[in-house]
């Protein structure tokens, strides 16, 4: 009985999907447009995402030592240093590859490389590169050296630490994306709920057209839950198409933006994002339409269903 | 006594009811009224007398006020929402607005009745045309609702209040949107119902309908039973 009830009762949200074109149409264009907002809270974040991460990736600390640094004692240094749980990865870039770094960097400027040239002597010491493990750890670190190193005395191997203003420049940008982000996400919540009430009431508007039907189907003796079932599958069916026709539409949406993406946001191409997700993506939307059509349908005729 | 046995004997009994709405309208005053199994029984009274509220309160639409409602021994008021439906399967219900299901053609108008009863594809497959040619539909059968005429259409709400064979048709004015050779043949119709064993009430305003019937008429006025004749005739 239960399989005959659940056959006739898809069968139906079809044939009425199918039958009620100008309501189906309308439902439709609704939830592409819930669907869109949807998207484009998603892509928003993954961008911002996507940002936060290469800010903190281009973070690192330099940590100059004295050309005369006895090599054991920057061996110890960077030992000491991984150890540590604030970092992530210490690189040790001897003098040669210093001076090889400092070559590249400046190799428009002539006037430099010729002074370097006049010099007979290296004048660079080794270098460690140090990578934290995220940006709030810069402060531990520089403290670490400061305690153990005795960083800007006479007696200290180090001849400078150059990551403090550039971190704390980061920190503050990371700040405001952190903000923007959490401020976005309300603004795209109060978005979302707004388009989900549209949606709602615009299959609401379908269910007053089909009021006198329930009333009819109620008569005759119909359960609640043969009634309700193909408007609830009908209503999960508007969430499907809509939502099979937002991944078209995407593909010429980040097709457009794609570029502009990847120059604002370090690289990263919208268009080159979706194709590579496409799966995900398209289960997740699929996903949010058929709950929002069918949810909104359900909450819709409950109103229709009273006996008496 | 009669009154306290009265639900037992009877098919449809009213116990003392009165229906007062929301707004203070008293809909229906103290009414007592019995209904034997296979009779053919007319409601007659101008507007507002109270015959819709009658069935309505017959198809547990609306609570009375006061007063109880019996389908044989069950009290209709004290059943659960369940239990409602499976009342209603036993009640075919027939109204001068038709109320089809418009995005349904014929062949499925008829057919949603039985689904809802729950009987199966090939019970449906051999009782749909059956009643359709008792109608004389079967020609129709793929047709929308807007696609027939008035008495076409009440033709098609005929064949599915009969459809699941119940205990009692239910018409509520239902040749009030019919000139007279199709309210003819839809009263033609109600009497053959009535004839194999069904009981019929009907509530109508066409005195014509009423005299040709010469069966029992109950008349409301101001929600009260003024008049119940066995073999009554249209007096207002």
């Amino acid at each position: 009985m239960f399989w005959l009830s659940f056959k006739r009762i898809l069968k139906t949200g079809f044939i009425d999907f199918w039958r009620n074109g100008v309501v189906s149409l309308s439902a439709i264009f609704v939830m592409v447009i819930t669907l869109l907002i949807l998207t484009g809270a998603i892509f928003s974040s993954v961008l911002l995402e996507h940002t936060l991460t290469s800010l903190e990736q281009k973070v690192d600390i330099n940590i100059n030592l004295l050309p005369d640094a006895a090599e054991a004692t920057i061996e110890k240094m960077r030992e000491d240093l991984s150890t540590l749980p604030q970092i992530e990865s210490v690189q040790l870039l001897s003098r040669d590859e210093v001076l090889q770094e400092f070559i590249t960097d400046n190799s428009d400027e002539q006037i430099t490389l010729d002074a370097l040239e006049l010099l007979q002597d290296n004048p660079f010491g080794a270098s460690l590169k140090i990578k934290a493990v995220d940006l709030s750890q810069y402060e531990a670190i520089n403290k670490f050296l400061e305690d153990n190193y005795e960083v800007g005395t006479v007696n200290s191997v180090i001849d400078s630490v150059n990551s403090t203003k550039k971190h704390e420049v980061i920190e503050k940008l990371s700040n405001i994306i952190d903000a923007g982000e959490k401020f976005g996400a309300i603004i795209t919540i109060i978005f979302i709920i707004l388009s989900i009430l549209i949606t709602l009431n615009t299959i609401r508007l379908a269910m007053y057209i089909s009021r006198d039907e329930i009333r009819v189907m109620n008569l005759v003796g119909a359960d609640h839950s043969y009634i309700t079932g193909p408007f609830i599958v009908a209503g999960a069916i508007y969430g499907l198409v809509s939502s099979i026709l937002v991944m078209i539409l995407l593909y010429p949406i980040t097709l457009y933006v794609g570029k502009d993406t990847a120059e604002l946001f370090f690289g990263l191409d919208l268009f080159e994002y979706y194709l590579q997700n496409f799966g995900q993506i398209l289960l997740v939307i699929v996903a949010a339409g058929i709950f929002i059509g069918s949810v909104s349908s359900f909450v819709a005729i409950k109103r229709y269903l009273k006996d008496r | 006594m009669g009154n306290f046995f009265g639900f037992i004997l009877s098919m449809i009994y009213f116990d003392k009811v009165t229906k007062v709405y929301d707004d203070s309208t008293k809909a229906l005053c103290d009414v007592t009224l019995k209904i034997e199994p296979k009779e053919f029984v007319s409601i007659v009274g101008h507007s507002g007398a109270g015959k819709t509220t009658l069935i309505k309160m017959l198809l547990a639409e609306e609570k009375p006020t006061e007063g109880k409602i019996f389908f044989e021994s069950t009290n209709i008021n004290a059943l659960k929402k369940s239990e409602v439906n499976k009342l209603r399967r036993r009640i075919g219900t027939i109204f001068q607005d038709y109320r089809l299901l418009p995005n349904k053609t014929v062949y499925e108008n008829i057919a949603f009745a039985m689904e809802a009863a729950g009987r199966t594809d090939e019970e449906i497959v051999a009782d749909v045309p059956y009643v359709l040619e008792l109608v004389d539909l079967a020609d129709k059968e793929l047709n929308f609702p807007t696609e027939l005429s008035g008495g076409e259409r009440q033709r098609v709400a005929i064949a599915r209040a009969i459809v699941n064979q119940p205990d009692v048709i239910v018409a509520d004015e239902p040749t009030g949107n019919l000139d007279p050779i199709n309210t003819y043949e839809i009263v033609q119709i109600l009497k053959k119902i009535n004839d194999l064993g069904t009981t019929v009430i009907l509530t109508t305003h066409n005195k014509g309908v009423i005299d040709e019937l010469g069966k029992r008429v109950i008349t409301l006025e101001g929600g009260r039973i003024v008049r119940d004749d066995p073999t009554g005739r249209y007096v207002l």
